[in-house]
């Protein structure tokens, strides 16, 4: 079976050390987490994890049983790619100097969809959401001109479908 | 906020105003617990301050060392069913537990761990005896939590019960800081009924079930596989009333051991590596494969590429990740089996396959040429750990508890000793723990008081934890220790004689004199190396009262066969 990128939800209690349950059971298979993203939900007090990773269905299947067996889990589902709508969140730093040398940096902005979130005396913020591939793009154009600080957010996703697994943690928790 | 939380909301019922070590020992006695198992220190005091004054109600047991302690916690659970609960300090008290706690979770043993942890303002500045023992015990407990408040103590604990009993049980860890301990709260308890993020039974899925009696039904070569599932579960009257109406032969892993008298006409023998010929010869020859509450461990698997491969598995099981983890199912049918087979018992018709047991009785009778027979009655001088049980089990009648430790012995035990009654055999199945029969078998003791318990026990595991002999002199445990003394680590020897060319690297083992260490224990001995001398020695071994040291001199180079070669398929068992 060919490995492929999933993306896992997990519903939780807001328990302290969750995390680390969670994540031990990946571990465990020496499956490396790409991303972990947690989060409140829709849900009142109920946490959201949300995982990425790259592995095969048949072990990505055990790993998501093995999440939802542990007692302060709510439910944990896996999607593919195409079963959902996601996003990452990306934070460049570039000189400020480098919007003295014209419009080329104004201009990569709005081609990529980008925007500015300051702009100081010695540096500028800039703020890209979208696919990794995206956010990568506009790496590679702004790389010319110095990036200072680049930090990326893990996935976050929802389903494709029109209520996920909420329903299910709603009758679990009402 | 609607999280659920541990400190339940208040009534207006008067209410005790104690300490939160009063507040465990209490809720210790709301649990029927009257039997704990632990060893004191510092961080743990105030709990053992309470204990003090409900020794009446409340037997503790002081082993010599934690990790004895919890596993005679774990052979009192696996005997009683009752959890076993264990006591143990911070730092090296709650870390020498650990073992006994990854054996509890691999062979689902229900345990209520409590341990004693540095005062919550010292929590994570490297105190005296501080170690994170809520991080490190995460892998291997079903569940765990620390109390830095005393108004927690009964929230937690009564979560630990009903989660630790509930469902797949397994061991819970619930560490309680000493300032929670000391902290007086309004004391009220109720049993935890249920916790809304975790589903102790998978839902039934009444269709799997006709589909699974359809499969039944039209199988010409059915063949079940048993576990502890069963003995969980307390559902073997069921489990017989199923393969006896449909005239199924039945072999069992070494944790459903005991869940089938062994002289049921449809008990066909043991399962894995060093299980019965017939039950992994046939296994790739039956044409669907019944699992009752089972996990297909590698150990009873072999290669899992050469696994009945020709058979439609139906997988009876609680714990629905254990689904499709090693074994695909067909249909699978979740559930306690003490709910799903009368359903399926139900359905099916009533059947027998005499053609299909015969080829059974047909394996059963080669083993016996190949390698019974010589191992119960030898033909040499050499005395075989296969006649010292075989001599046990005429005298026992197969009534007596059998704990074993962890290696060859283990595997005769588990092969020859006889069996009627359930919750009979305990044993370090899913982690192998050498060490775990002597602690094991007086918890088991204390959790069958009406019961012969012997222990049987190789030469290198009673070594590992043999301080365990002053728990018995202490506790005036009536356990029967058999010592079947081979001066080698058994196992591993074999597998070096017949996979390393005979190396054997660091397995020798030159022994005290275990006569002379177990007298200073104040335990009667006697040692046996002759045959004449055997039948006598044990006949006195288990009619005396009170604990006894038995040690018999075994071959030294003996081997456990038959042997499914690690990394072979069970059909390519060897005889010799």
């Amino acid at each position: 079976m060919e490995k492929q990128e999933f993306t896992i939800t997990v519903y939780t209690e807001n328990h302290v050390g969750l995390l680390h349950r969670i994540s031990i059971i990946f571990t465990k298979r020496k499956v490396n987490i790409e991303s972990i993203t947690a989060s409140d939900s829709e849900r009142d007090g109920i946490h959201r994890y949300t995982i990425a990773i790259t592995e095969t269905e048949e072990i990505v299947a055990k790993i998501v049983k093995q999440i939802e067996k542990q007692v302060e889990v709510l439910k944990a589902v896996y999607y593919k790619n195409k079963e959902v709508v996601q996003q990452e969140l990306a934070l460049y730093k570039i000189p400020t100097e480098s919007l003295t040398d014209g419009l080329e940096i104004e201009r990569i902005v709005r081609q990529h969809n980008a925007r500015f979130l300051t702009i100081e005396k010695n540096f500028v913020v800039i703020e890209k959401s979208g696919f990794r591939r995206e956010t990568k793009a506009l790496f590679d154009d702004l790389e010319p001109f110095g990036i200072n600080e680049f930090v990326r957010s893990g996935r976050i996703a929802v389903s494709r479908e029109e209520f996920g697994i909420g329903e299910e943690v709603k009758k679990m928790t009402t | 906020m609607e999280t659920e939380s541990i400190t339940k909301p208040k009534s207006n019922k008067e209410k005790l105003h104690i300490s939160g070590a009063e507040a465990v020992v209490k809720i210790l006695l709301q649990e029927q617990i009257n039997v704990v198992f632990g060893y004191p220190g510092g961080a743990i005091m105030p709990v053992y301050d309470s204990l003090y004054d409900e020794q009446e109600s409340i037997h503790h047991v002081l082993a010599r060392h934690e990790q004895g302690a919890i596993h005679a916690a774990q052979g009192y659970a696996r005997v009683s069913g009752k959890p076993g609960v264990c006591l143990a300090t911070s730092g090296p008290g709650a870390t020498n537990l650990i073992t006994g706690i990854a054996d509890a979770q691999i062979d689902s043993t229900p345990l209520v761990c409590i341990t004693g942890q540095v005062p919550s303002s010292l929590l994570g500045s490297d105190a005296f005896q501080e170690t994170d023992i809520i991080g490190i015990s995460m892998p291997v407990t079903k569940w765990n939590y620390q109390v830095t408040e005393a108004s927690e103590i009964p929230g937690a604990l009564a979560k630990a019960f009903y989660i630790a009993k509930s469902g797949r049980p397994g061991p819970v860890l619930i560490d309680i800081t000493k300032d929670a301990q000391f902290q007086m709260l309004d004391f009220e308890y109720e049993k935890c009924t249920q916790v809304r993020s975790y589903k102790p039974k998978p839902e039934l899925d009444l269709s799997n079930i006709e589909k699974a009696a359809e499969l039944i039904n039209q199988a010409e070569r059915p063949f079940v596989l048993f576990g502890q599932g069963v003995i969980l579960a307390n559902a073997e009257q069921e489990f017989k009333t199923f393969i006896e109406k449909t005239g199924i032969p039945s072999a069992w892993t070494i944790l459903g051991l005991s869940a089938l008298e062994t002289d049921h006409p449809l008990n066909v023998g043991m399962l894995g590596m060093h299980g019965n010929y017939g039950p992994n010869l046939l296994t790739n020859e039956c044409d669907v494969l019944i699992a009752v509450g089972m996990r297909f461990d590698d150990r009873v698997t072999g290669n899992l590429d050469k696994y009945a491969k020709q058979a439609k598995v139906i997988h009876l099981e609680i714990d629905p990740a254990e689904i499709d983890k090693n074994v695909k199912a067909a249909i699978p049918v979740l559930g306690d089996v003490k709910t799903t087979l009368p359903l399926l018992t139900e359905k099916v018709k009533a059947n027998s396959h005499e053609q299909w047991l015969h080829r059974f009785n047909e394996c059963t009778e080669i083993e016996h040429e190949k390698v019974i027979d010589e191992e119960l009655n030898p033909g040499s001088e050499v005395l075989t750990m296969g006649e010292v049980i075989h001599i046990i089990n005429k005298y026992t009648g197969g009534d007596a508890v059998i704990v074993t430790d962890v290696g060859q012995h283990q595997m005769v035990a588990c092969r020859y000793a006889k069996f009627s009654k359930s919750k009979s055999n305990i044993t370090s199945g899913g982690l192998g723990t050498m060490g775990f029969g002597l602690p094991a078998a007086i918890g088991a003791k204390l959790g069958a008081l009406d019961r012969t318990v012997i222990a049987v026990i190789g030469d290198g595991g009673f070594q590992m934890t043999i301080q365990e002999l002053a728990t018995i002199y202490q506790t005036k445990a009536k356990v029967k220790v058999l010592l079947l003394n081979n001066e080698f680590l058994g196992m591993v020897r074999q597998w070096q004689q017949l996979f390393f060319d005979k190396r054997y690297s660091a397995t020798e083992m030159i022994n005290p004199d275990f006569q002379t260490i177990v007298r200073g224990f104040h335990i009667p001995t006697e040692k046996v190396s002759e045959r004449s001398l055997l039948e006598p020695a044990i006949k006195e071994f288990l009619e005396y009262d009170g604990a006894y040291f038995l040690e018999v001199m075994v071959g030294k180079e003996n081997n456990v066969f038959p042997m499914v070669p690690s990394g072979a398929g069970v059909s390519e068992i060897r005889l010799e």
